[in-house]
């Protein structure tokens, strides 16, 4: 038996409906963005005080700069669906007539943004607080990292997040299931961001890391996408 | 309708595994290098490649499960998984042996294959705990096959970004295989048939069972006992229909 057709609106409409939503939500209460910021900017201190150093560079400098990255990102993906659960969004968002895959899209657009706006704040800050060689000539590499890095995040904490909400140890599980499946993603960022930040200038960034990167947001993008819906259902 | 061949398949399986055994210690050569610890290999290896398979056919069934919503799929998945997370201890264990004899060290980073399988044991280890903390059976077996699908994928890919990133230090199948003398060879194939046979006994033993523990549970509540409700929380699948 199929249900009867039901009209739905445009898929692009709705998403851009759910961002508006969720970026003006944060406008007003500003608790994510908030909470990521001032989160790496005390894992910078953590670091300085814990490594014992006052300018990093080559491995070691890539390495904190993707775990605070990662760490700031596990609060955001614990937060992404925090509102839909407790004040019965999902519910309101089941019975629009909309594609229910459109707030896949929009959640994972949402958390591209959070990171996006937390690295224009988190890359200075880094560069002026523990980075020793200077970022210039390298930044348009970085950028491209860092890009690529977003979509994984965003794709697989969308996901992981959406799962996580409706567990009851919705604190325990989130970084549990998203730690060790972005670890390619810190592998493959923090190898390809080593060489940028070496003493004695920026070195070529090694084009497989890219594509490691590359592979990794087109492979979980496509699987989230398909298996996503399954996680509305009620 | 999980029982059935049973005995043959265990029949095969004892057979296969104690023809590996009796190949391993009997007929295969000791290393050159390593001598007689290189043998650990035998269990070592046919283990991770079955675990890893295991886990990947968790979440075939998970697949299976999302699109067809039969609940025995569910149970297919888990008990998979939860085998694989079984053997994935003894490749742990039996990995960080061989590294102490091996190479000096109980666990060596540099090695890829090492640190990629405990990534992905440290994923799936949380599939028991993610499952049980959903309440609901239904809910909790779509979460758990999404999640499935998920680590399923995640093997693969975690696999080759490990693998990049690393030095090429482990013995490896394919790379070292030219390598090793027919006799070796051809323990190894034995062995892994065994270890995939007693994979395979072992699932259906468990599906067997809890199958049989659903059944009774149903026929006691038919009875009108209802001592043996189901527990309100688990993180092993509850009904079959």
């Amino acid at each position: 038996m199929t249900p009867a057709p039901v009209p739905t609106t445009r898929f692009l409409p709705t998403v851009s409906a759910l961002v508006r939503k969720d970026l003006l939500l944060e406008r007003r209460t500003r608790e994510t963005l908030t909470a990521m910021v001032l989160f790496s900017l005390s894992t910078f201190v953590v670091f300085h005080y814990a490594l014992d150093r006052s300018s990093l560079d080559g491995d070691l400098a890539s390495g904190v700069l993707w775990v605070t990255l990662l760490f700031a990102a596990v609060l955001a993906i614990g937060r992404l669906f925090v509102t839909e659960a407790e004040q019965g969004g999902f519910d309101g968002f089941l019975l629009a007539p909309v594609d229910r895959t459109a707030l896949f899209v929009a959640k994972a657009l949402v958390l591209c943004a959070f990171l996006i706006v937390l690295e224009l704040i988190l890359v200075p800050a880094f560069a002026v607080l523990l980075l020793g060689p200077g970022l210039g000539q390298a930044l348009p590499e970085l950028v491209a990292v860092l890009l690529l890095a977003n979509v994984g995040i965003a794709v697989i904490g969308t996901l992981v997040g959406a799962i996580g909400v409706q567990t009851r140890s919705r604190d325990l599980i989130v970084p549990l299931l998203a730690l060790p499946l972005i670890i390619p993603l810190l592998i493959a960022g923090a190898e390809a961001t080593a060489p940028l930040l070496l003493d004695g200038g920026a070195e070529p960034l090694p084009g497989r890391w890219l594509a490691v990167l590359a592979l990794y947001d087109g492979v979980f993008g496509l699987l989230a996408y398909a298996v996503f819906d399954f996680l509305l259902e009620d | 309708m999980f029982g059935r061949g049973l005995t043959a398949l265990s029949l095969f399986t004892a057979l296969t595994l104690t023809t590996a055994f009796a190949l391993v210690f009997f007929y295969a050569p000791n290393d050159a290098d390593q001598g007689f610890i290189q043998k650990i290999f035998y269990v070592h290896v046919p283990m991770a490649i079955v675990a890893l398979i295991g886990f990947v056919i968790g979440g075939w069934y998970g697949l299976k499960y999302l699109r067809k919503g039969d609940r025995a799929d569910d149970l297919r998945s888990y008990v998979a998984i939860h085998l694989s997370l079984i053997l994935g201890v003894g490749v742990l264990i039996t990995g960080s042996i061989w590294a102490k004899a091996a190479w000096g060290h109980w666990w060596v980073w540099d090695e890829p294959t090492l640190v990629s399988f405990l990534i992905v044991f440290l994923l799936f280890a949380c599939y028991q705990p993610l499952r049980f903390s959903i309440d609901d059976h239904e809910r909790q077996a779509r979460y758990a096959a999404v999640f499935a699908v998920v680590g399923g994928a995640f093997v693969p890919l975690n696999f080759m970004a490990v693998r990049l990133a690393e030095s090429f230090v482990h013995p490896r199948l394919g790379t070292t295989g030219d390598s090793m003398p027919g006799s070796m060879r051809l323990t190894f194939l034995i062995a892994i048939i065994g270890m995939a046979a007693l994979y395979a006994t072992l699932w259906r033993y468990e599906l067997a069972s809890k199958n049989a523990t659903f059944q009774l549970r149903a026929l006691r509540r038919r009875l009108g006992g209802d001592e043996d409700s189901l527990p309100r929380r688990s993180a092993a699948p509850q009904v079959l229909s």
